[in-house]
């Protein structure tokens, strides 16, 4: 991971995630920006695919939130950074929620775990009773 | 609005997803297909994605789950047109759509669900 200091926003965007339509307009937004900062097709559909899994999980399992969105711009290197966070329960076994397969929901238990695997950068941040706050970026 | 067309050609359903869809709709499109295999004695579905831009991992369970139903209302489900770039994210996402049988486009799909018709043993 590059040093912080030479990163800069060229662009934000901060959208709901309250409901099932709020989902879409997460994936649209992704697309658009991804699409603006030069994103491949396939770095496009990785991106919109882990914002989608993402974006469900603060809905489902943090009774909704928000996600920021960031076009970065590191030297030659562009890059998209997506922020999820939300005031739920927070996660109670970090390392089991990242784990292929698991899931509390009833889903097929790969949102978390594919999420990272479709990005660059990973961070999560939770605990219980203090919500989750999930960082992804994706360099191009 | 929010519901997808299901069309009727012989013994076999065709659904085209032409929309984002939502959770909902998705679930909808679910329930709205078994019950149409059934009230028309479908032997098969052919569901056409090729415009859709993203399947995460709650539309590729949707997918399984028709599949999965169909097949124990003895149809069989075949899914086409899937965009590579879609086809990489899958993989790399950790779906693998199990049980559900892909072909590139309508036409091969089709001939795919006739031939399964015709020969019922030569299966999966």
């Amino acid at each position: 991971m590059p040093a912080l200091a030479s990163i800069s926003v060229a662009n934000r965007a901060v959208l709901p995630i309250r409901s099932q339509e709020d989902i879409v307009r997460v994936r649209q937004a992704t697309r658009e920006h991804a699409v603006a900062h030069g994103f491949s097709l396939v770095d496009q559909t990785k991106l919109v695919t882990a914002a989608s899994e993402l974006a469900r999980n603060t809905l489902d399992y943090g009774n909704g939130g928000e996600v920021e969105i960031e076009r970065l711009i590191d030297g030659i290197r562009k890059g998209l950074r997506l922020t999820f966070t939300d005031q739920g329960p927070g996660i109670e076994d970090l390392e089991k929620a990242l784990t292929d397969g698991y899931s509390t929901g009833g889903g097929l238990g790969l949102g978390l775990s594919g999420a990272r695997r479709l990005s660059s950068e990973f961070n999560i941040d939770s605990a219980p009773g203090k919500g989750t706050r999930i960082v992804i970026a994706r360099w191009r | 609005m929010d519901r997808i067309p299901i069309l009727k050609m012989g013994p076999f359903l065709l659904v085209t997803i032409q929309v984002d869809m939502h959770d909902q709709l998705a679930l909808q499109l679910q329930d709205d297909l078994t019950g149409r295999i059934v009230a028309v004695k479908a032997r098969g579905v052919l569901i056409d994605i090729s415009s859709l831009e993203i399947v995460d991992s709650f539309i590729g369970r949707m997918i399984s789950n028709i599949a999965g139903m169909a097949r124990i209302l003895d149809a069989e489900t075949v899914v086409v047109g899937m965009q590579p770039a879609v086809a990489i994210t899958l993989v790399e996402l950790g779906l693998s759509l199990e049980g559900v049988r892909t072909a590139l486009n309508v036409d091969k799909g089709m001939a795919l669900l006739q031939k399964s018709l015709e020969d019922p043993e030569v299966e999966q």
